[in-house]
């Protein structure tokens, strides 16, 4: 019965599919709105990386049949750095949960906005800490009940567009996945953006948030998204706030043009300061470059 | 007249979320009677000749269970 062929087949490890992730969750339809935007790219499978921290959300990179990272908690994003400073060519895509990339992570996300790090960041945003039980993330609603929070939670929640636009993002969306065809434009764009570019997804989390929160299953929650989101591209980051059952703002928020990357900046101001070195060159990855010797030569330092 | 499209199934990859029926546009789809080995009710073609092979089901589909194609 089963010799026929998932059409995403080719972005997909066939081999640990049937994936770990609940019914219902928004996870998987959140990595197929991905492998969407990736066939949709046009791009080379050897030219993209996919980067995770720890989560459900996390295991992402363990699902994709692509390179891709699993790496610490809260890391994601200086992996990905990492990565991309040794391959400038490669499109390296972070694709992580609320805890992992904006609680102990958060401070990456901000500095790699602040340094338009050129990377996309998809943030499946299912307002906890799922994988280890449910407890009050960065983005719990106030008033949500969750294993640490059990008479409801009262800290302020981040606002993930709004903190986005802050850091200095080149594109910022955000999106349900009830919002489906819309979410895969917005990872796309997000995808051919250069500069630091951001996608959050909204997402549910049924056996942890919505079950606590008698908000019922992943279906159920698919038509309050369908019924409370208000959808209003280039909306203020301001009015990104989410409340407990209240409606919320989605759409695309950010799309500029023009703003130096972090490679192009340190380029730019290495050839003004460098230009007269013997043995200076521009800075193009591991493969191709060299450092600044006194004066030494400048081929290959890294060979592979 | 023959359906415009055609729906696939994988169902021992089904966890009977119900997310293809809920949003097949022209309500193509049912939950079986059965089960699958892990338990779950999964989707039948209930009204094939409806199908439009939009693969709304196909994007939804959290789990790479389904998918609709277009017929030639
Ligand atoms: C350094 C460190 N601290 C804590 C943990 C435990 N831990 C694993 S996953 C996780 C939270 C993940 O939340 P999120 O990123 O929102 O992913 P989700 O499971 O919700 O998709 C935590 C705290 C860990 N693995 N490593
Ligand atoms: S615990 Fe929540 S986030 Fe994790 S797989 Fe289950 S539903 Fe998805
Ligand atoms: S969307 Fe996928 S997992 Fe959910 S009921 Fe349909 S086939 Fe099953
Ligand atoms: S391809 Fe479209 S019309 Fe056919 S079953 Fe899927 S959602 Fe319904
Ligand atoms: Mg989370």
């Amino acid at each position: 019965m089963e010799n026929v062929k998932h059409p995403l087949s080719k972005y997909l490890r066939e081999d640990r599919m049937p994936h770990m992730w609940c019914p219902g969750c928004g996870i998987g339809t959140a990595m197929n709105a991905f492998m969407h935007a990736l066939e949709k790219s046009g791009l080379e499978k050897n030219d993209i990386a996919v980067v995770s921290g720890i989560g459900c959300t996390g295991r992402v990179a363990g699902y994709v049949d692509l390179d891709s990272f699993h790496t610490t908690h809260g890391r994601a994003i200086p992996f990905a750095e990492g990565l991309k400073a040794t391959k400038p060519d490669t499109k390296v895509i972070v694709i992580s949960g609320d805890g992992d990339l904006m609680s102990i992570g958060g401070n990456h996300f901000i500095h790699a906005g602040r340094k338009n790090m050129d990377l996309t960041v998809i943030c499946v945003n299912n307002l906890n800490y799922a994988m280890t039980g449910g407890q009050v993330s960065a983005t719990t609603p106030v008033r949500s009940i969750t294993a640490t929070a059990p008479h409801g939670s009262f800290t302020t929640p981040f606002s993930l567009p709004f903190l986005a636009e802050a850091s200095g993002a080149v594109y910022v969306a955000r999106w349900t996945v009830f919002h489906i065809r819309e979410l895969q434009k917005a990872m796309l764009e997000a995808i051919n953006k250069k500069g630091f570019s951001f996608v959050e997804v909204i997402s549910p989390c049924p056996t942890l948030y919505e079950r606590r929160n008698k908000m019922g299953d992943g279906l159920a929650r698919m038509k309050f998204y369908k019924e409370n989101s208000i959808v209003k591209n280039g909306a203020d980051t301001k009015e990104t706030n989410i409340e407990i059952n209240k409606p919320f703002v989605v759409g695309k928020f950010i799309d500029i043009e023009g703003k130096p990357t972090y490679l192009e900046s340190m380029n730019k101001y290495y050839d003004e300061t460098f230009q007269c070195q013997l043995g200076y060159k521009t800075y193009k990855g591991t493969r191709y470059s060299c450092n600044i010797s006194d004066g030494g030569v400048s081929e290959g330092c890294m060979d592979d | 007249m023959s359906a415009k499209g055609k729906v696939n199934f994988m169902v021992e990859r089904c966890k009977g979320c119900g997310f293809c029926i809920e949003f097949c546009p022209v309500k193509v789809l049912e939950f079986s009677k059965d089960y699958n080995m892990k338990g779950y009710h999964f989707p039948v073609a209930a009204h094939s000749e409806k199908c439009i092979g939009c693969n709304m089901c196909g994007m939804y589909c959290p789990d790479f269970a389904i998918w609709g194609e277009k017929n030639k």
